[in-house]
């Protein structure tokens, strides 16, 4: 679904995406991991095709993404704590949404936006609403047009634990339809049980993809936190603050 | 593209500037108009606003509207939506809103007090130098990644155009004052688009009597169909190229 | 009206006594009014009655008085000169001179009068010609109550309003003069009195004189004229209560003096010129209690003048008060009104107690380099200007008002 040809970014000095190649499928939920810097955010932003990578390519369901635009129809992105113009009211947003998707078929996917009910909203200026509300906003327009690919950049950050948990079901529902999920998150519980992948970054390389089950039984733990100790250990990861 | 450009509009609408911006022309057009016994002095006096406040809010309301909807730009770009377009509706949109606040806050006045020549000039000059300088202040913003100093920027371009660029002028004038100067003062003029509108309103105006045989001679050239030309055209230019450039840049930076 | 032309001819009746009075109706047998004028004897009186006398072009060479009555019509075709005086004691009145020739050799003139003392023209119009009156070497001259009106070509092929060269005693009184070259023209006329008269549309000056001293320009009215006033080499002149406006153009003067000495302009009014009064070379002149308002320049003194004192003037909504191109001044300005002024009256005399500096920053760039004009009400122009009034350190230090009046002065 997309696959990922030795991608290469440098800001300045920086090397933030170093020979990077990966192939992800549908079906998988893959838990992009790593610390701050690592270049999780620059990898995300390569394939929605923001960031404009040195070397490398990047194909979606096998068109490389330079050539068009129209391969985003198939995802959907929540961003890390979506800002919206201040004036604008919820329902102007979506409105937005479906006029620039309105050449997708098949049924709209209303279940967040049912969930966490924002019609009641609709007419609140987004700069009234609170971070919270904001996620629900970004999760619901992420969720809204059915998308094949999924990337979702800290989801479950300032929702309430009832939100959280109705995203995750979420999650894990559109998971059970074959869909490619990609998550970042710094809980790592969070994604824990329906994490089905894992891609560990770290100064812009890609040190582990494979399989969870997989990294447990290389790692020897149960859970995915100690599993990435041991990846951090490994690779000689000092925490510098 | 179009669903863009009225849902940006729609946000840059309410937004307290703007609605200030208005209200500020409103108030000194209106009062220019109530202290000043004849139309012409108003007229100067809302010459010297347009000159000074127009591209100064307009500089720095696009970079600061640029910057704020930075996130949103990416969450939109993360569309089915070339770069290109979205964009482009961000010049227009708020270009469609300076220059609703121009025309409420100073054409209706203008026309009210003053449905004359001059006051179509004003009008026209305010709404080229909201579209080049929105054009220039993209052009920084793309460029430039912080925010404060893309404002910086933002401000020393206005200082540059206003004050640096007159007194390399002046001091052009006067090293060779010997020579004549009249063609390389106006290619000067048109390098500045502060000053280009300035000289092209004042030669409509009555003032440029004052401005005597050398005002005399560029009122020929302005009032000549080359003159036209010439003036549109560097009008035309100051806006093309930053939004050209604007443009390229956007269509291929990282956001 | 009739009354009155009866009473004046009962009244020449009574002065000259025995002169007889002739009658000319357009329907006469022989309408030529040259050969009544020619068969009249010193001192009668011709009676034209109304309507129209075609290629008329007289000739008087002798005193007499012709009388209009209702406004008979003289009418040149276009071809001549229509009344040439060369005789003392003429009265032309009552006219309607019209269509004379033009010329670019000769000064062809609607009434023109050569070596003509005591000559009186009053109430007619003169329309339509090269020259209105044309006056040389005569004295003892009443110019009165006419209409003289042009048709202006390019300036060398228009004529003059009233022309008058080496006069002196004319009183020249409630004239309406316009569309033509210069309106009111003198040189070498002295002693005489400029009065009531309008002088506007013309295509060069409303009024100019050179070479002519010892006259008085009362309460007249110059508008609108191509160039303003202009007036050179002259001395004891005295210009009072008179109206300067709109004489608005690239070089427009209110009134453009030039070497100018010992002369007096006492309340007149200077509004929309595009220079007030122009001072070059003058001196000893007096400009008291005049008001210069929405100028472009109210007053432009240039380093070659001298001892001129400008008092009790109220400057209001000039672009620039005083302009000048020397950094020494030799003028004096005192207890005028300012309207840029921004200084205090703490001992309550009615006078600033700090020193208004008219002439701005910018005024003296322009004077030295007329290119600089282009940056006229450019933000860095104001700038500068403010800067300096609050330093003054480029502007001439002592052309200054020490005592500036904070209120208008009464005019």
């Amino acid at each position: 679904m997309i696959q990922i040809d030795s991608l290469t970014k440098r800001f300045g000095k920086l090397k933030a995406l170093d020979n990077i190649s990966l192939f992800m499928n549908e079906g998988q939920l893959l838990s992009l991991i790593g610390p701050n810097g690592s270049g999780k955010t620059t990898l995300i932003k390569s394939i929605l095709g923001l960031i404009k990578p040195e070397k490398g390519n990047i194909l979606v369901d096998n068109k490389n993404i330079n050539t068009t635009d129209s391969y985003r129809n198939l995802i959907g992105y929540m961003p890390q704590m979506g800002k919206f113009p201040e004036n604008i009211k919820v329902g102007q947003l979506f409105t937005l949404w479906n006029k620039i998707r309105n050449k997708q078929e098949g049924p709209l996917d209303n279940d967040l936006f049912e969930s966490f009910d924002i019609r009641s909203m609709e007419n609140k200026p987004l700069r009234t609403l609170s971070g919270g509300m904001r996620q629900k906003v970004s999760a619901s327009l992420a969720f809204l047009f059915n998308p094949k690919i999924l990337i979702l950049d800290e989801p479950t950050s300032g929702l309430d634990p009832i939100s959280s948990e109705i995203l995750k079901e979420k999650i894990n529902q559109s998971h059970q339809e074959g869909k490619l999920i990609i998550i970042t998150s710094h809980i790592l519980s969070d994604i824990e049980e329906v994490t089905t992948h894992v891609a560990y970054m770290q100064d812009g390389s890609l040190l582990y993809y494979g399989p969870f089950e997989e990294l447990k039984t290389q790692s020897g733990e149960k859970n995915l936190s100690k599993s990435i100790a041991f990846l951090m250990k490994k690779n000689n990861y000092s925490v510098r603050h | 593209m179009k669903e863009l450009i009225l849902f940006t509009i729609k946000d840059i609408i309410k937004n307290k500037v703007i609605i200030a911006y208005t209200l500020f022309l409103l108030v000194t057009t209106l009062v220019l108009f109530s202290l000043e016994d004849n139309s012409g002095k108003a007229i100067l006096g809302i010459l010297n606003t347009i000159l000074i406040v127009t591209p100064i809010i307009t500089l720095i309301f696009t970079t600061i509207q640029y910057y704020n909807s930075y996130e949103f730009i990416e969450l939109i770009l993360s569309q089915p939506i070339s770069r290109i377009s979205v964009i482009i509706s961000e010049y227009v949109a708020i270009n469609i809103a300076l220059i609703m606040a121009v025309a409420a806050g100073m054409g209706i006045p203008l026309l009210i007090f003053s449905p004359e020549k001059e006051a179509l000039w004003l009008l026209m000059i305010s709404v080229f130098l909201t579209l080049s300088c929105s054009a220039i202040a993209l052009l920084i913003s793309v460029y430039i990644r912080d925010k404060a100093k893309g404002i910086g920027t933002s401000l020393l371009i206005w200082f540059y155009f206003n004050f640096i660029y007159d007194g390399i002028i002046l001091l052009i004038l006067f090293t060779f004052s010997e020579y004549p100067l009249e063609k390389p003062t106006l290619a000067l003029i048109a390098l500045n688009p502060i000053d280009l509108a300035r000289v092209t309103v004042m030669l409509q105006l009555d003032i440029s009597a004052l401005m005597g045989y050398t005002g005399a001679l560029y009122k020929d050239f302005f009032g000549s169909m080359t003159g036209i030309f010439f003036s549109m055209g560097c009008f035309a230019l100051w806006i093309i190229i930053p939004l050209w450039i604007t443009i390229v840049h956007f269509g291929k930076k990282d956001l | 009206m009739k009354k009155t032309k009866a009473t004046i001819i009962l009244f020449l009746l009574f002065y000259y006594g025995f002169a007889n009075i002739i009658n000319i109706h357009p329907e006469s047998i022989s309408n030529n009014i040259q050969k009544y004028i020619d068969k009249a004897s010193y001192g009668d009186t011709i009676v034209i009655h109304p309507g129209i006398y075609t290629s008329v072009s007289l000739v008087l060479q002798k005193s007499l008085h012709l009388i209009g009555i209702n406004k008979p019509i003289l009418d040149g075709d276009f071809k001549n000169e229509l009344l040439r005086i060369n005789a003392d004691n003429v009265t032309i009145e009552g006219f309607i001179f019209r269509n004379s020739g033009k010329s670019g050799m000769n000064e062809i003139a609607g009434i023109r009068c050569i070596d003509a003392n005591k000559i009186i023209i009053i109430n007619n119009e003169i329309i339509n010609c090269h020259f209105g009156i044309h006056i040389s070497n005569s004295s003892t001259l009443t110019i009165q109550n006419n209409i003289i009106k042009g048709t202006p070509f390019e300036e060398q092929n228009t004529g003059n309003g009233i022309h008058l060269w080496k006069c002196n005693y004319a009183n020249i009184f409630t004239n309406n003069i316009s569309g033509h070259r210069d309106g009111i023209y003198f040189e070498f006329v002295t002693n005489s009195t400029i009065q009531d008269n309008i002088s506007t549309f013309n295509i060069r000056y409303g009024l100019h004189f050179m070479f002519s001293h010892s006259n008085l320009y009362l309460c007249n009215e110059f508008i609108q004229n191509g160039a303003g006033v202009a007036v050179m080499y002259s001395k004891n002149v005295r210009m009072e209560e008179n109206t300067f406006i709109k004489n608005w153009g690239a070089s427009s003067y209110g009134i453009l003096l030039k070497d100018i000495s010992d002369s007096w302009i006492y309340n007149n009014k200077f509004l929309y010129n595009t220079i007030g009064i122009h001072f070059e070379g003058t001196s000893r002149i007096e400009v008291v209690r005049n008001e210069f308002q929405n100028n472009g320049w109210a007053i432009k003194v240039l380093a070659s003048c001298m001892d001129n004192r400008f008092e009790h003037n109220n400057f209001i909504s000039n672009s620039f008060d005083v302009a000048t191109n020397g950094s020494l001044s030799l003028n004096t300005f005192s207890h005028n009104y300012w309207d840029k002024y921004e200084g205090y009256d703490l001992n309550h005399d009615g006078l600033g107690d700090v020193p208004f500096y008219p002439v701005n920053l910018y005024s003296m760039i322009v004077e030295q380099n007329p290119n600089t004009i282009i940056l006229l009400r450019s933000t860095l122009i104001g700038f500068l200007d403010k800067a300096e009034k609050a330093i003054p350190s480029l502007t001439p230090e002592n052309l200054k008002d020490s005592s500036p009046f904070l209120k208008l002065n009464s005019l």
